[in-house]
């Protein structure tokens, strides 16, 4: 028995929601009473390998083929499905980002084991029973799931486990696959990666304007605050809609739920599927020039008034906060 | 000509404020009006383009009970060729998926859509689970979906970018926006969805591996603390010395 950590990286660097996810994986070890192995698939540094170990990771198999340096969803779902039946691991944790949503649905196929996928908190182990809390009704709620099956998968939301650092010996082992011709049938063309920017879906701070904004050509001041508090810029679905920004940075119970620290939204009223998308945000701050917007139920913060004029007296405060630490 | 399976779920409408009965087990769909899956509109009205003009059919799927049935009218008045409904509660992901793939196998498609996920269970798993079970490739969130022959080029959503993956047919891919818009159905739709062929199939006997054991609803936030507009930096302050955020 042990758990497995799929260690998902973005062009060879292990990424935030990696870390929290063997975070979490790390602390079902613990509670299951076994050891965390990790793999890795494509071209990582040596040293960022070893340094799964930090949090956990006993062991890191490293699968370093060239079939598979770019991420091929039936592929790589077979290597992590072949790792965890080799290691005798009855739970497979990955992160829920995009490839870990194309990735658990066949992991869990392969190995006969139920997926829960988007899960918000530990499982918890109890008299036989694995059961874990997940989003549903695109975060209109949690569904607690027990997984009734032997074999089990787990896929983490971003942004709701804490990187948490526990001393293991993260020794590197190479793990060789044999891959199947049958499982390269997708080609990967052309990636395109805006790589300024902070992903949306890992975002600790997500800086969010809606129709208020009146037109793209405003959206300069929410890229001005987005950048100086190192955040992602996201938007309502009328501005995507619109072409005032792209359909990526949509986000609702349509579009992408996000789950930050903090959620800045400006000139959105807070119509019920904007806010499905955004409840699970820590801390949400509102401005709006609508007193009565319904946004304002469900903030932490508010600010009543126009963002035109708001807006830039907030950068200047920000700017004055950045330069004062 | 081009068979295309679009893979369709009845769900709560987006404005439904979401309850639960018998102390929070069971989903309360006392007054609430379902729909089709906002994505699953997406990926038929994508089906729909690239079979028109005599090109293709399109075939609506459902795991439902006969519930779902208007469901279904709506994607044949759409535009959907034909509908098949496997009559039985879809319990989870791996069951819808596998009654799926087991009707796909006997019936063969040139393409399988889904939608990117379900407004209610927000799984994304079907796609994939459909692609494991028949040994087809799946692309689970797709941007953009073009055919040409028997090869497609996707676009896939990552983190901050895109892919651009070109796949041979049969494959399953999960819509996302940007794929299509969805389309209204017109009368002539709605006249002709009362008459194109619903065929409803028995289930298969499948094990479950999942269970719901219950639901709860988020935390309700606190009084919201109103900042005052002319000093923006009193709300900084609070985000750094008492929300710690920043
Ligand atoms: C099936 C379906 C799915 C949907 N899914 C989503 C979804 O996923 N995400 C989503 O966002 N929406 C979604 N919607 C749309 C949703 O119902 C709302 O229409 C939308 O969220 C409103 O966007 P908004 O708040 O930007 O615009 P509006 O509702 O027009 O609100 C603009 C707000 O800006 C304020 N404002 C105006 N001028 C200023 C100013 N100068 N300064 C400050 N504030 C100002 C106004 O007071 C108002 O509150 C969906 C709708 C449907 C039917
Ligand atoms: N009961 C069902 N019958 C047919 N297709 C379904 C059903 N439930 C979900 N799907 C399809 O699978 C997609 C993803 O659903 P989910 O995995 O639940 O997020 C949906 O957008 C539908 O296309």
């Amino acid at each position: 028995m042990s758990v497995l950590i799929y260690a998902e990286n973005a062009g060879g660097k292990f990424k935030k929601s990696t870390f929290e996810a063997i975070s979490y994986a790390k602390a079902i070890a613990e509670q299951a009473g076994t050891n965390l192995v990790a793999i890795s698939i494509g071209d990582v540094a040596p040293g960022d390998l070893t340094a799964l170990g930090k949090y956990g990771a006993e062991k890191v198999l490293n699968v370093s083929n060239d079939k598979l340096k770019n991420f091929v969803n039936q592929a790589y779902a077979s290597v992590i499905a072949e790792a965890a039946k080799v290691q005798g691991a009855d739970i497979v944790v990955l992160s829920n980002s995009f490839s870990g949503r194309g990735l658990a649905p066949r992991i869990g196929v392969k190995l006969q084991a139920g997926v829960a996928d988007g899960a918000v908190a530990l499982p918890v182990i109890e008299g036989g029973k694995f059961t874990v809390k997940k989003t549903a009704f695109s975060g209109k709620a949690f569904a607690t799931v027990e997984l009734t099956s032997a074999n089990k998968v787990v896929a983490l939301t971003p942004n709701s486990y804490k990187v948490v650092e526990s001393a293991a010996a993260g020794q590197v082992e190479d793990f060789a696959v044999e891959t199947k011709e049958s499982d390269f049938k997708a080609m990967i063309k052309d990636i395109v990666r805006s790589t300024d920017k902070v992903s949306l879906p890992d975002a600790e701070i997500v800086v969010s304007a809606g129709r208020g904004l009146k037109g793209p050509e405003n959206w300069g001041m929410v890229e001005e605050l987005a950048e100086l508090l190192g955040a992602a810029t996201a938007c309502s679905k009328p501005v995507s809609d619109a072409g005032w920004r792209p359909h990526s940075e949509h986000v609702g119970q349509t579009g992408i739920a996000v789950s930050p620290n903090l959620y800045i939204a400006i000139g959105i009223s807070g119509a019920i599927q904007h806010l499905a998308g955004v409840s699970s945000s820590k801390v949400i701050v509102v401005i709006n020039k609508d007193a009565e917007a319904p946004f304002f139920k469900v903030a932490d913060y508010g600010i009543v008034g126009d963002a035109f004029e708001v807006l830039p007296k907030l950068i200047a405060a920000v700017k004055e906060y950045k330069a004062s630490v | 000509m081009m068979k295309i399976l679009v893979c369709i779920s009845n769900v709560p409408d987006t404005t439904t404020k979401i309850t639960f009965t018998d102390n929070n087990t069971q989903f309360n769909t006392n007054g609430v009006q379902f729909i089709l899956n906002p994505w699953d509109e997406i990926a038929l009205a994508r089906a729909i383009e690239l079979t028109d003009g005599g090109k293709g059919t399109v075939t609506v799927i459902n795991v439902g009970e006969a519930s779902t049935d208007a469901t279904i009218r709506k994607a044949l008045a759409i535009g959907a060729t034909d509908a098949v409904r496997i009559n039985a509660k879809p319990h989870d992901a791996w069951y819808v998926a596998y009654q799926v793939a087991e009707y796909v196998k006997a019936n063969p498609f040139d393409l399988i859509l889904t939608g990117k996920e379900s407004i209610d269970y927000n799984g994304s798993k079907i796609a994939g689970m459909l692609g494991e079970l028949l040994d087809l490739p799946s692309v689970s969130i797709i941007k953009k979906l073009d055919v040409d022959g028997s090869t497609a080029t996707v676009e896939r959503e990552i983190e901050g970018g895109k892919e651009v993956l070109t796949i041979p047919l049969p494959f399953v891919a999960g819509t996302a926006e940007g794929v299509a818009e969805p389309k209204i159905p017109n009368m002539r739709g709605i006249m002709s969805a009362r008459t194109k062929p619903l065929t409803v199939v028995e289930a298969v006997d499948v094990k479950t591996f999942s269970e719901i054991i219950s639901y709860e609803t988020p935390a309700p936030r606190g009084q919201v603390k109103l900042v005052d507009a002319g000093d923006p930096a009193q709300l900084v302050e609070l985000l750094h010395t008492q929300a710690r955020v920043i």
